[in-house]
């Protein structure tokens, strides 16, 4: 079971997710330690492994860091739940292997601190805390199997062999 | 089929005769721009994949330029593995410091983009490229290491958004506060995944480096690529840059193209614009901000770091003293070098001002002019989000190098059109 740790803020940006004084390294853990830190300093702390992050429109704006999703993957979270995504932390996710969950309304159904369950393949949110369903439509076929694969790279890889 | 000049491009690169927007592609990459924060994480990748090579050696530009000169251990260590690289892969275009600058400024600078193309990079604001009649967009690392290695990359071809730049540009406006006009009414996630395409009789005026301040913020509407259509401007700009002066391709819009939307500026009616924290989004006319003191003034970045802004601030401080501090940062040594000839450091100089190497510096609140709590900057840079230039309780005011340098000059948000 995952906790949801909810921003109802758009356009979180990858500034917040992982400022760029970190940026002198590509360590997974080590921008892991400062994961969210202008948005919510206190995020790290309380977060377990699994947790996933409930926000608005446009998450990821910003910077092409692919630092933003190594920090939030290396932190321990499963997967963002947005109502949107902002167009480079999308595709960098996916090429991490990374899984995002696009939901209109979950931002809406689910309160801070819910226990959440999450059905990947048939695309369902259920918050055991107040007993909602929310259903979404899981990625694209090419999406899933770059992910499938374990990332873009390895994905090349296989193809090309 | 009709297409957008940004399916044409595509179109080209995939090999296709048509492509749609919607469809999924594989497109051939032309120019693969590579600097010192992206680049190394997709080295060390293709190392522990196994695919340590570069698919052209010809098409990769590598420019340290975002903690350059290096800002500390750390980021000496990001430029080791980058120039331990560049040198193993025998990477032709390799700006190494003296000559390296800020990407953005320095690829057209050098000649590395030409119409046509497919250019992609490991740094948002690859968009700006797209000035120049070509396709170009920010990737993260991954997008990268796979570009390196393969030169191809999978793109969902994007829907267009026409842009049409009516009338002409009044006195003491410029291009910074089109697109600061542009993205505040679509708003930062306005263009998402879309192309931005503009046109009109306004765009005409411009020089490139102006069309490139204009593009170079496409990604702040949340767009995959700005565009711009080629013109004479263009081609003047590319005779005198090209390294490679073969034939170019120019594609052009077909009059019966798709547009998702179409949005209407009568660019006579813009006033200077400031766009207020924490958004590139939340411009308002110098009029409703102005007296609001600042701290700092930065002038750089690859949003107006060349040497048409320079001439501008020079301009307005032409025997005038700064009240705030202020940092000069010329986007490249090519830059450099020309506002020293041309008399500039010595007013920068005379009114008080700093002038840094060319880097990307504060601009992303890296170093050389970074903000403490409570501190207020005006800066010609495209992003303006909590702590971007220094700490989470700055805050950064985003505008064109004349409203900067009026408001350095006055110490709080200034009209420019009093001193030009
Ligand atoms: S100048 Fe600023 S916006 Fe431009 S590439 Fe450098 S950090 Fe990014």
């Amino acid at each position: 079971m995952s906790k949801a740790h909810v921003y109802k803020r758009d356009h979180i940006n990858t500034d917040e997710i992982i400022p760029a004084r970190y940026l002198n390294t590509d360590n997974e853990q080590e921008l892991a330690r400062h994961c969210m830190e202008d948005l919510d300093a206190g995020f790290v702390k309380k977060l377990n492994k699994g947790d996933v992050i409930v926000a608005g429109d446009d998450f990821g704006c910003g910077s092409s860091r692919e630092h933003a999703v190594w920090a939030i993957r290396g932190a321990g979270v499963a997967t963002v739940i947005a109502r949107t995504f902002a167009r480079i932390f999308y595709r960098n996710a996916i090429d991490c292997g990374f899984y995002l969950i696009e939901s209109k309304d979950a931002i809406e159904r689910i309160a801070d601190g819910d226990e959440v369950q999450i059905d990947y393949d048939k695309g369902i949110i259920e918050d055991k805390t107040n007993g909602q369903r929310i259903e979404f439509r899981p990625l694209p076929d090419f999406a899933l199997e770059i992910i499938k694969d374990g990332g873009l790279l390895e994905h090349i890889k296989k193809r090309k062999s | 089929m009709a297409m957008t000049i940004t399916e044409k491009i595509l179109a080209r690169a995939s090999g296709k005769k048509t492509v749609k927007a919607g469809e999924l592609i594989n497109a051939k990459i032309d120019v693969v721009m590579c600097h010192d924060v992206t680049t190394p994480a997709a080295i060390s990748m293709l190392i522990e994949k196994g695919i340590d090579k570069v698919f052209d050696k010809n098409k990769i530009v590598v420019t340290p330029d975002h903690f350059q000169p290096a800002k500390d251990i750390k980021s000496a260590e990001l430029h080791k593995r980058l120039d331990e690289w560049a040198k193993r892969q025998k990477i032709k275009h390799y700006y190494k410091i003296g000559k390296a600058g800020v990407c953005h400024a320095l690829l057209p600078e050098q000649g590395h983009i030409r119409p046509g193309e497919v250019i992609v990079g490991g740094d948002s604001h690859t968009c700006t490229y797209g000035a120049f009649a070509a396709f170009s967009t920010g990737i993260g690392s991954t997008d990268l290491a796979a570009s390196i290695a393969t030169g191809e990359l999978w793109f969902r071809v994007p829907e267009s958004i026409k842009f049409i730049l009516n009338g002409k540009l009044p006195h003491g406006v410029y291009s910074k506060d089109v697109i600061l006009a542009v993205i505040t009414r679509i708003g930062v996630d306005g263009a998402l995944y879309k192309a931005m395409e503009f046109v009109g009789p306004a765009l005409k005026d411009m020089s490139m480096e102006a069309r490139m301040t204009i593009t170079n913020m496409a990604i702040e509407a949340g767009a995959k690529n700005g565009v711009i259509g080629f013109d004479s401007v263009t081609k003047k700009y590319l005779a005198a840059h090209l390294k490679d002066k073969k034939a170019y391709k120019v594609f052009e819009s077909d009059a019966d193209a798709e547009y998702s939307s179409v949005e209407e500026f009568d660019c006579a009616k813009i006033e200077p614009m400031v766009a207020m924290p924490h958004l590139p989004s939340n411009a308002v006319p110098i009029s409703k901000c102005k007296g609001m003191a600042m701290d700092q003034a930065y002038i750089g970045s690859c949003t107006n770091g060349r040497i048409e802004d320079l001439r501008i601030v020079a301009k307005i401080f032409k025997g005038k003293e700064v009240k705030i501090r202020t940092i000069i940062v010329p986007a490249t040594p090519v830059i450099w070098k020309q506002a020293d000839d041309e008399g500039l450091f010595d007013v920068f100089y005379k009114a008080g001002c700093v002038i840094s190497a060319p880097t990307c510096g504060a601009c992303l609140g890296g170093f050389m002019g970074i903000l403490a709590s409570g501190e207020k900057c005006i800066s010609t840079t495209n992003r303006n989000f909590v702590g971007r230039m220094g700490s989470p309780k700055s805050e950064v005011y985003l505008a064109s190098p004349a409203t900067a340098a009026a408001s350095a000059i006055e110490g709080k948000l200034t009209d420019p059109r009093r001193y030009i």
